[in-house]
This record gives structure tokens, C-alpha cells and sequence, in this order.
């Protein structure tokens, strides 16, 4: 169980980027933190891994307060996927992978059985274990980096915005695999995402922030959706997913989005007839 | 050619020693430049001084080079206490070119690195040391190289000076050869130094394929779009 207990942090700059922020995500559950850029979610994120000291307030494991850990075991401890991957550029799949494990000591040879299951596990093919980051498709690199979190096998798993540079249909396709893995895994998740979409499909557990990081709502996606808190939380919600749903206009060929604005054409149906 | 032929055992002896005079140079230019460039990255914006530390470093690195190599070469054995002819007055004088050289370099290459690589491997958990020695520096490597070659080839060059004041370098034939009024001998002096940097730069870009393999899949990536296309 991951707890903040009046967690403040205000860059050296004076930017107020968290202010008194309590949480409590659940072990081997989901919790989202949604919002837009400059709502100190990242932040947040980071001070689990004392990446960024709290200027006050307290940030508990199990019970334990982070600021009393050694941060580089305690990062060696966390899993930890960006956007962009962040792997390293000179080190190849395997060796990426590796990393961690190699760090708290285990065997060259262990790591690298470890590293090949994984690749396994998160749906790398195994003849790409040799390739460079910059050999493989955003995709295949944002996989490599969910497999180097998972290596050393941590209780917790950070996200930050891990999908956000991939295009569409392979964001569709990471986040249904990462459903699929956390069915199996039960990792404490805390995943950081500006997209609503997301963070209702992956989420067990949701807090939406608004510009200026403070809370707007918590709780479950269906407690969202059925009673969004106020007009900020239902237009965050709605509005998103409204630019999603297009309706076929009664011509038969433009399509509208929610607000009844043109969006595009029907081109025809899979089967190659035309409207 | 008969002259080249009866001075061979003399000319291959001078593109020895001018070779093996060559080598401490760059490389103990390129280890004290490391120190001296990562501090100068580190301390690059003022923390609690006016000046940034860093800038003075590098300013201080960049005025050492202004100072001409003769005169450098001169003014050494005074401070050294070595005698004027000895070889390690110019050893000493090239190193502090290479340091000059070097330590922006060095700065540059490390700053170069992306703030998300060092980020992530501050997230894996590797302490600031194994960070620097097994991520920064690595990656800074291909500017590192490329102000070493130019850092070899200098030195290589600086060299040729050093026989003005007694050390028996391809300069040898230049001042030989000016005094002899004989063009041949400067010609093979010039073709010499020209052969020693070459051979040392292959052996730099040699050496920095086989540190560095990741290079090749970078370069190929950038010109194919693969992996770059997809990651935006």
C-alpha cells in the first residue's frame, strides 16, 4: 500500500506543483492519476521513488516512510516505465531488461534467462533480444520498457504516461496487454495518464486533478461516470468521449462527433462496399 | 629516392619517436580532461558564486591554448626543473593543448546526453557513479571521439615544433631540409606527419566501433526513420 499523508512540493522556482495532497493506492490494485500537463501528477509519481523529495508531508510503504530509505535501493525496489521508453540507447533488449536484476547482484547468465522470459511475458519476440532501442518500433520499445519494471519482480509498478508517444492502435493494443499482465501479476500499479480514456480502462481506482493540481474527484471509473463531482470532472470525462463517438449523418457519407460538428467521411465497409 | 633509400632507418626512427611522443599527450589530456569536464558540466550555471564555476573553468582551458607552443615550450623547463632539451617539457606542454582542447569537449559531450536517459537511470536505481560510468560517459562517447580525433591530429602537428628545440621529430626534416635548401626532405617530413595523424585517427575511429557498437544501429536507425517514425 502505497500512502501520502499531506504531501506538499513547491520547486525551488516557487511553482507550487503539489499542495496538500492525501492518497491511499490499494496493494495489487490500479490507481490512476488523471489530469492535464502541469498538474503535478508526474510529481506525485516521482516522490514514491524519492525521485523528487516532498517539501512536507509524508509518502508511506506498507506503513514505511520513504524518506527514511536508502533511495537508490528503494528505487531498485520500484519498477519504474516512462514515456518514451527511457531505455538506454547503448544497451540492447536483453541488456535493458537486465539491468535492474544485475544491479541487486544476480548472475549475468540468471539475468539474462530472467530477461528472455519477460520478453515473453510482455509479447517481444526473442530475436529481438540482441537489437538496440533505436532498432525496434515505438511499441516494441514501450514493451521492453514494461518488461525492465517488471524485471527484478517489484511489488510496485510506477507508470508515467507510458502509451502517451505511441500511435492509437498500438496504445490499444499496450493497454490490453497490460490488463492482461496485471490479471496475472497483481502489481500495486500507480499510472499516470493526461488521457481519460486510459485512465478509465485501466484504472481500478481514479483521481482526476484539475489545472493547478488540486483534486477534483476520486473513485472508481463507474462512480465518475455515474456522479462526476462537478462541471469540471463531467466535461472532462464527457466531453473527451464525445469527440470519440461519431453518428453517420443522414447523407450517409459525413460523419459527426458529439456536439454534431463534421469529423470526417465514411469511406465504405470493410468488405470493400461503398456507402 | 637514393636519399630516401640510404635515410630510411633514419626517417623510420624519427616517425617512431615522433609517434610514440604523440601518444602520452592525447591520452593523459583525455583522462584529466574528464575530472575537469565533468565539473565544468556540473557547475556549468552559477549556484551560489556570481560566476559560474564551470565557466571558468573553461575559460581558463580555452586561454591555455593561446599561448604559443614555443614559447610554452620554453618557459616549462624553468618551471618543471627539467633541462631544456628534455622530451618531457613537450610531453607536458602537448598534455596541457589536449587539456585545453578537450575539457569544453568534454563538458559538451556530457551535457549532450538526454535528460531522459539520465532520468531513467536514476529510476532503475543506479547510484550517481555507476550512472556517470556506465550511462553518461558511454553516451557522451561519440563527441568525446570526435574532439579526440581532433585533439589527436593536433597533437600529432605540435609535435613537428618541438625539433626547433631539440627533440628529434619528423620536424627534424622541415628545419633540415628549410637549411639544406633541399624540398625533398621537407616534403617527406610533411607526407610523415600527415601518415602518423592518419594512422592515429583510423585507430581512434577503430577503437571507438568496437566501445561503442550501438553507434552503427543509432546512425542506421536515423537514416532508415525505423523505431524514430514509430516513437513519435
Amino acid at each position: 500500500m502505497i500512502e501520502f499523508r499531506s504531501v506538499t512540493k513547491r520547486y525551488a522556482g516557487g511553482t507550487l506543483a503539489v499542495s496538500d495532497f492525501d492518497m491511499v493506492a490499494a496493494s495489487h490494485r490500479t490507481t490512476v492519476l488523471v489530469g492535464s500537463s502541469g498538474s503535478g501528477k508526474t510529481t506525485i509519481l516521482r516522490m514514491i521513488n524519492r525521485m523528487v523529495e516532498p517539501t512536507s508531508g509524508t509518502v508511506l510503504i506498507d506503513g514505511q516512510d520513504v524518506a527514511g530509505m536508502d533511495p537508490v535501493r528503494l528505487r531498485r525496489s520500484i519498477g519504474y516505465v516512462m514515456q518514451n521508453s527511457g531505455l538506454l540507447p547503448h544497451r540492447t533488449v536483453l541488456q535493458n531488461i537486465a539491468t535492474v536484476p544485475r544491479l541487486n547482484g544476480v548472475s549475468r547468465s540468471e539475468a539474462a534467462r530472467r530477461a528472455r522470459g519477460l520478453m515473453q511475458t510482455v509479447g517481444l519476440d526473442e530475436s529481438l533480444a540482441g537489437r538496440y532501442p533505436a532498432q525496434l518500433s515505438g511499441g516494441q520499445q514501450q514493451r521492453v520498457g514494461v518488461a525492465r519494471g517488471l524485471a527484478s519482480d517489484p511489488n510496485i509498478l510506477l507508470m508515467d504516461e507510458p502509451f502517451g508517444a505511441v500511435d492509437p492502435l498500438v496504445r490499444t493494443e499496450l493497454q490490453q496487454e497490460l490488463l492482461r499482465l496485471q490479471s496475472q501479476l497483481g502489481k500495486t500499479v500507480v499510472f499516470v495518464t493526461h488521457d481519460i480514456d486510459e485512465a478509465l480502462l485501466l484504472g481500478e481506482q481514479l483521481i482526476i486533478f484539475r489545472v493547478g493540481g488540486r483534486v477534483a474527484q476520486r473513485g472508481t471509473p463507474a462512480e465518475i461516470l455515474a456522479h462526476p463531482a462537478d462541471e469540471f470532472v463531467s466535461d472532462f470525462v464527457g466531453v473527451t468521449r464525445g469527440k470519440r463517438s461519431l453518428t453517420l449523418a443522414p447523407d450517409g457519407r459525413v460523419l459527426l462527433d458529439a456536439a454534431g460538428r463534421p469529423a470526417g467521411v465514411f469511406a465504405g465497409h470493410g468488405d470493400g462496399r461503398v456507402p | 629516392m637514393i636519399w630516401l633509400q640510404q635515410n630510411a632507418g633514419m626517417l623510420w626512427g624519427l616517425t617512431l619517436v615522433h609517434a610514440g611522443l604523440s601518444i602520452p599527450p592525447i591520452i593523459l589530456g583525455f583522462v584529466v580532461s574528464l575530472p575537469l569536464g565533468w565539473l565544468a558540466y556540473r557547475f556549468r550555471v552559477p549556484r551560489h558564486a556570481k560566476i559560474a564555476f564551470g565557466g571558468v573553468v573553461l575559460t581558463a582551458g580555452g586561454l591555455l591554448y593561446a599561448i604559443p607552443s614555443l614559447a610554452l615550450f620554453m618557459v616549462l623547463p624553468g618551471i618543471l626543473g627539467t633541462s631544456i632539451l628534455d622530451p618531457v617539457n613537450v610531453e607536458v606542454a602537448l598534455t596541457l593543448y589536449a587539456i585545453a582542447l578537450m575539457v569544453r569537449t568534454t563538458a559538451d559531450a556530457l551535457a549532450s546526453v538526454e535528460p531522459d536517459v539520465r532520468d531513467s537511470s536514476k529510476a532503475l536505481g543506479l547510484s550517481g557513479w555507476q550512472s556517470f560510468w556506465r550511462v553518461e560517459l558511454p553516451l557522451a562517447g561519440g563527441p568525446l571521439l570526435a574532439g579526440l580525433r581532433v585533439v589527436s591530429v593536433s597533437t600529432v602537428s605540435l609535435l613537428s615544433v618541438a625539433a626547433v628545440i631539440g627533440v628529434n621529430t619528423l620536424g627534424y626534416l622541415f628545419l633540415d631540409g628549410l637549411q639544406r635548401d633541399f624540398p625533398l626532405e621537407v616534403s617527406v617530413g610533411i607526407v610523415g606527419s600527415v601518415v602518423v595523424a592518419a594512422v592515429f585517427d583510423a585507430v581512434l575511429v577503430l577503437v571507438g566501433r568496437l566501445a561503442m557498437p550501438w553507434q552503427k544501429a543509432l546512425r542506421e536507425s536515423r537514416l532508415t526513420g525505423v523505431g524514430e517514425a514509430a516513437a513519435s
